[in-house]
């Protein structure tokens, strides 16, 4: 079956940046009501408007090997990045995944997301591999970012 | 029910012909192995032509107008709740037509809380507030749990709930401390959705009525499976799911004693339930109509007493006899993987129809992916049993209920799907589950 590629059995299976890590700017814990998945995310964020950077994504993932694994892949992919950069990253890799099979990836955007195409033909799937981008994008804007796709990229009142 | 003659394969294969569903491939053309049926069961074409000859032939909003069709209507509907009723054992006027069986459990709940202190006179029984308890269980389907912390909460009563043991049974050593003069309800699953655990209502009833406590059992996994009769229950109501017993979605049964829904106040109000209205007041119809708020679901009830028809056609004692020896046949296929921990009470113990599993290592959504890849249909999560999962230390299980039609190779075709989980993601199935 194509929904488990080797690239998300490896990160399900040995998760990047795992753990819960100081220091941070915000924390969030989101569920999966339906599976009960859940994941607890930390994000520490430097430097304000364009130049603010995703200085850590450190986590606590208990689910599926989707939702553990995505949620690897994303701590690899905004980790060290410009904000409005993740956020780009955020979108395109949600546009894939709610694309049921249409849209395939860019792997210059989502990296190793790009394994992750398979789970767009599977809806029941879909709210497992958005968990861990879901709180990213709920942590930044705790973390007093403006997560608006049309605005700029501010982290307001922003200790780091 | 070792005296039950199982189906023989030409009557499973009748059986199986009544589904129009099962003739459909899934997943690229492979056969549909469905054990999700504790979720819904399927419906058999008597059931959907019931339906469809309630619309085509007599319909008509029931207990309204005076023509022809209306009279017709009222008569299938009536006709229906006797039927459903005759079932279960009980008399016509004590069952309610609800949307589904969370209503029917909601419904109960909200009559606690709707003895308003104004009313005068208003039956004690069904009169909360501080210093009063609720009792529940540990393995209760949110929809047994939910409305009774509501009704806490609304009222200053204390929930307090019978914890599970190891083994998946209620651990009633504490029962005396649980369970006292302060309880004013029990409310309790038959069977468990996700252990199977078979609960022992009438002795548990009895221990609620020596205290003066109202029972109320959730029956949802118990009546399309094994012989219900409300005489010899013990319970004062029971609440079930039309869609479950072969029956259309949208319709569900709440079965309570005659004396009991007489003093019972009304959960939804408006059209149909009342006697005499005027600006200022109104007074109700009596059981079971003031619990029928608004144009009822005629056509689905109908439908449900198809279902049942058929059901009693086939005998249930047959269906529990067949469903009995598919899980048992399932649990000791999973016995011999120690890579798999069934959940629940042991191989040989009695049981509802349903299965539920961990794979250690693996999650129970990647199980269940593995297994519709195969083209066999389970149900995995918490099931709507969150804190019992917390209980069982498991987060998700995955689950494989049957139904009538289920049938022996439908549990190989499960096996031979979940022998490739370890192979996909890569499990040691030589070590021995914790």
């Amino acid at each position: 079956m194509d929904l488990y590629q080797e690239l998300i059995l490896e990160h399900s299976k040995r998760p990047h940046h795992a753990g819960l890590r100081e220091p941070f700017d915000a924390e969030v814990h989101h569920i999966n009501p339906t599976c009960g998945d859940e994941v607890t995310l930390r994000v520490g964020v430097s430097g304000t408007g364009s130049d603010a950077v995703v200085t850590d994504v450190s986590y606590q993932a208990q689910g599926c090997s989707i939702s553990v694994a995505s949620s690897s892949v994303l701590a690899e992919e905004v980790i060290g990045h410009p904000v409005a950069e993740a956020l780009g990253t955020v979108e395109a890799m949600r546009t894939m995944l709610t694309s049921r099979g249409q849209v395939s990836g860019d792997e210059t955007v989502i990296g190793d997301g790009v394994a992750f195409a398979g789970v767009a033909r599977y809806p029941a799937r879909v709210k497992c591999a958005l968990l861990g981008w879901t709180a990213f994008t709920d942590a930044l804007a705790r973390a007093g970012v403006d997560i608006s796709p049309s605005s700029s990229t501010s982290p307001q009142g922003v200790s780091s | 029910m070792t005296d039950v003659l199982p189906f023989t394969d030409g009557e499973l294969a009748a059986i199986r012909g009544d589904f129009p569903i099962l003739a459909r491939t899934v997943r690229d053309g492979r056969p549909l192995v469905y054990l999700d049926s504790g979720a819904t069961s399927h419906k058999p074409a008597p059931v959907l032509d019931a339906e469809r000859a309630f619309y085509e032939q007599h319909n008509a909003a029931v207990h309204r107008g005076a023509h022809q069709l209306a009279e017709e209507a009222t008569d299938d509907f009536e006709a229906a709740r006797a039927t459903v009723a005759s079932f279960i054992g009980a008399p016509a006027d004590e069952v309610v037509f609800t949307k589904n069986a969370t209503e029917a459990l909601n419904l109960v709940a909200y009559a606690f809380s709707n003895a308003a202190p104004t009313d005068d006179p208003k039956d004690e029984r069904f009169v909360l507030g501080p210093g009063d308890e609720i009792l529940v269980t540990e393995m209760e389907h949110h929809a047994n749990l939910v409305p009774w912390q509501e009704v806490a909460r609304r009222t200053g009563a204390t929930l307090r709930w019978v914890p599970v043991d190891h083994d998946g049974a209620l651990e009633l050593s504490g029962l005396d401390d649980l369970l006292t003069e302060r309880t004013k309800v029990f409310a309790f699953t038959h069977v468990s959705n996700v252990l199977g655990t078979v609960n022992p209502v009438t002795r548990l009833a009895e221990r609620a009525h020596a205290v003066g406590a109202l029972v109320v059992v959730d029956a949802c996994q118990s009546v399309p499976h094994l012989a219900v009769d409300v005489r010899t229950l013990g319970a004062d109501f029971i609440a079930f799911s039309g869609h479950k017993l072969y029956g259309p979605m949208g319709v569900g049964v709440l079965w309570g004693r005659a004396e009991l829904l007489e003093v019972m106040p009304p959960f939804l109000t408006g059209g149909s339930m009342i006697e005499l209205v005027t600006m200022e007041r109104s007074t109700y119809a009596p059981a079971p109509q003031k619990f029928e708020a608004g144009v009822p679901n005629a056509a689905q009830a109908v439908g449900l007493a198809a279902a049942v028809r058929w059901v009693e056609a086939l005998g249930i004692e047959r269906i529990h006899a067949h469903e009995a020896a598919l899980v048992d046949l399932l649990q000791r296929g999973l016995a011999e993987r120690p890579w798999v921990r069934v959940v629940g009470p042991t191989v040989g113990t009695a049981r509802g129809g349903a299965v539920a599993f961990v794979v250690d290592g693996v999650h129970a959504h990647d199980v269940g992916q593995v297994l519709d890849d195969a083209g066999v249909a389970v149900r995995v999560g918490h099931h709507c049993a969150w804190p019992l999962h917390r209980a069982l230390g498991a987060p998700a299980t995955t689950r494989a209920s049957f139904a009538v039609h289920s049938t022996a190779a439908e549990v190989e075709a499960l096996l031979t799907a979940l022998d490739r989980v370890p192979v996909i993601f890569g499990l040691d199935t030589e070590r021995q589950a914790s």
